[in-house]
């Protein structure tokens, strides 16, 4: 009796105890927008705007405090080219501060730190404990110099966790035509692009003034990367490819205007140190599954391109530009997501004539660290319509993501400004 | 695909306002008339096989990579200049305030006639309306042409 009598006073006193330890873990209740804002999302998400920017924000990156970090495109009619919000209520978030006078594409945050690019190099700003930038007019430049002649031209970053900083330095070129996207005109002979571009490059995260010469060329052979993620689970750099353009333009007589819109695949690449994927002398088909030989380099769209170069972890419809790479590592989601990959495609221009693709957020299902499945659209309807979506003319245009500790997703547009914040809601 | 949706394009364009106080053209002789079509015609072919994959079916471009052809400065200015931006291809140039970071290849194998019909053609395309590019022109713009 006596002891009954203390199990019936525990289990109050522990149902208490719980609750307030929920209560301290419990993030800030989201609301929905009206129509969740637009998007189109599996059930039981919903999402919301957290702000308009009025401007072009790239990547994005969210501090373990809640504060949102995102780089600009072009800085804005203050000057700025990163703005810091925070947020306010239901989800949504205002701008409270702005610096860095550059443009740009890369933000991401690691360990104290923010880590921001330019198109010619790589900055840091260390943050107090309230997850603020102390120097915003004095950032460390950590590396500089990087080739950009304006096409191809993010310097997108990631980070390990031994300390290095991973840059996407795009090629200057459509597929390393003597004559860049002229009709005809034949490849290079051993690409010399290759040298300071075409691939991802390692720095030290903490080094001042790196430049080329401090670097190694981590991986090459990809022609331009936006979109690229450190995959914690396997501990390896995966990476988002936009796939060489204008097959048609170039060689008519090889390949129709269709084809020209169905090939190559948008691929994602597992990369080690010294991996080579091929650009420019190949192409991957995605019907046939096979890395083809591009015709600028004697391909005729049946020849295979030799075996040394590396193979996609996984293949997606053609000129979709993805743009945001994220392995989700919340636990707000749904269980099956966890360490999947989100990938932000921009959406297609390279198509016309035939309809334009893309405009969404993908999800595509991992397991022990590889592709496993097929992946799936997430997040629909930026564009706003079918049509809108079909002529290229969207709305909106996915281009960052991030996760913010409460395990929630953040996606910037790119065209208009908007950030997006989609959760899930089903209990 | 031949839907002109302009409206979300004209936000980011800034429109010279040289267009905008264009007299309206005054009515032609029939020859003329029949003249600019015929050009229009043969221009749209053209566009159709070489300009349509980056500057898209309504002309639009492609934000932040491809110009539009809408009403911008070089499309309705000086005739040389264009000319010339054919020839020679483009790159490296903000237009109207916004910059374009894909390479315009040479389009120098185009003949003089085709040069004139296609311009013709964007000329009078997409809302835009500015005076016919004649094949005698463009062999006076490529004879002294220096890239």
């Amino acid at each position: 009796m006596k002891r009954n009598l203390t199990r019936y006073l525990l289990l109050p006193a522990a149902l208490v105890g719980s609750l307030s330890l929920y209560a301290l873990t419990t993030p800030p209740t989201l609301v929905a927008d009206a129509n969740n804002a637009g998007l189109k999302l599996p059930t039981g998400f919903g999402a919301l705007v957290v702000a308009e920017t009025g401007a072009r924000p790239r990547h994005l990156t969210i501090t373990p405090q809640g504060n949102i970090y995102v780089k600009l495109n072009r800085v804005n009619k203050a000057g700025q080219g990163i703005l810091m919000l925070q947020p306010t209520s239901g989800g949504k978030a205002e701008v409270k501060t702005g610096f860095g006078d550059y443009g740009g594409t890369g933000m991401y945050y690691k360990d104290g730190y923010l880590y921001a690019s330019s198109d010619q190099e790589v900055f840091r700003y260390k943050l107090n404990d309230k997850g603020e930038v102390t120097n915003p007019g004095q950032p460390e430049k950590i590396i500089t110099g990087l080739i950009n002649r304006r096409q191809h031209e993010s310097k997108s970053i990631t980070l390990d966790n031994a300390g290095n900083v991973y840059v996407n330095i795009g090629a200057y070129s459509n597929s390393c035509q003597q004559r860049d996207r002229q009709k005809g005109s034949l490849g290079q002979p051993n690409c010399p692009v290759l040298d300071s571009a075409g691939g991802i490059w390692q720095f030290k995260a903490n080094q001042l003034n790196q430049t080329y010469g401090n670097g190694t060329r981590y991986t090459t052979g990809l022609r331009n990367v936006v979109g690229l993620d450190w995959n914690q689970q396997d501990n390896q750099l995966f990476v988002m490819q936009h796939g060489r353009d204008q097959l048609h333009d170039i060689f008519p007589d090889m390949y129709t205007s269709q084809q020209s819109a169905q090939l190559p695949a948008e691929c994602m690449y597992a990369v080690k140190k010294g991996d080579n994927a091929g650009w420019p002398y190949l192409y991957y088909d995605p019907t046939q599954n096979k890395k083809m030989l591009a015709p600028e380099y004697g391909g005729d769209g049946k020849k295979e391109a030799d075996s040394k170069f590396i193979d996609p972890a996984a293949a997606y419809p053609a000129h979709m530009a993805p743009n945001g790479l994220l392995f989700y590592t919340g636990n707000m989601f749904p269980e099956r997501y966890k360490n999947g990959a989100f990938i932000a495609f921009h959406g297609s221009w390279n198509r016309a004539p035939e309809p334009q693709a893309g405009y969404f957020v993908v999800f595509q299902p991992f397991k022990n660290g590889k592709p496993d499945g097929k992946w799936e659209v997430f997040a629909d309807n930026f564009a706003g319509t079918p049509e809108k979506v079909a002529s290229g003319r969207a709305d909106h245009r996915p281009c960052g993501l991030a996760q913010a500790p409460d395990g929630s997703l953040y996606v910037t547009d790119d065209s208009k400004g908007t950030i997006y914040r989609i959760f899930y809601n089903k209990k | 695909m031949q839907k002109l949706s302009l409206l979300c394009l004209l936000g980011f364009l800034s429109l010279p306002l040289a267009a905008q106080k264009k007299p309206a053209p005054k009515p032609k002789a029939p020859a003329a008339s029949a003249d600019l079509s015929a050009s229009v015609a043969q221009g749209k072919k053209i566009y159709t096989q070489y300009c349509l994959s980056c500057h898209q079916a309504d002309g639009g471009g492609v934000q932040n990579m491809n110009p539009p052809l809408i009403k911008t400065s070089y499309v309705l200015g000086d005739k040389t200049r264009l000319t010339k931006v054919l020839l020679n291809g483009l790159q490296d140039v903000d237009i109207d305030g916004e910059p374009y970071n894909n390479v315009m290849p040479s389009h120098d194998f185009l003949t003089d006639q085709q040069i004139a019909d296609v311009l013709t053609f964007v000329r009078n395309s997409f809302g835009n309306k500015a005076p016919a590019i004649k094949a005698a022109e463009v062999k006076a713009v490529r004879a002294t042409n220096k890239k």
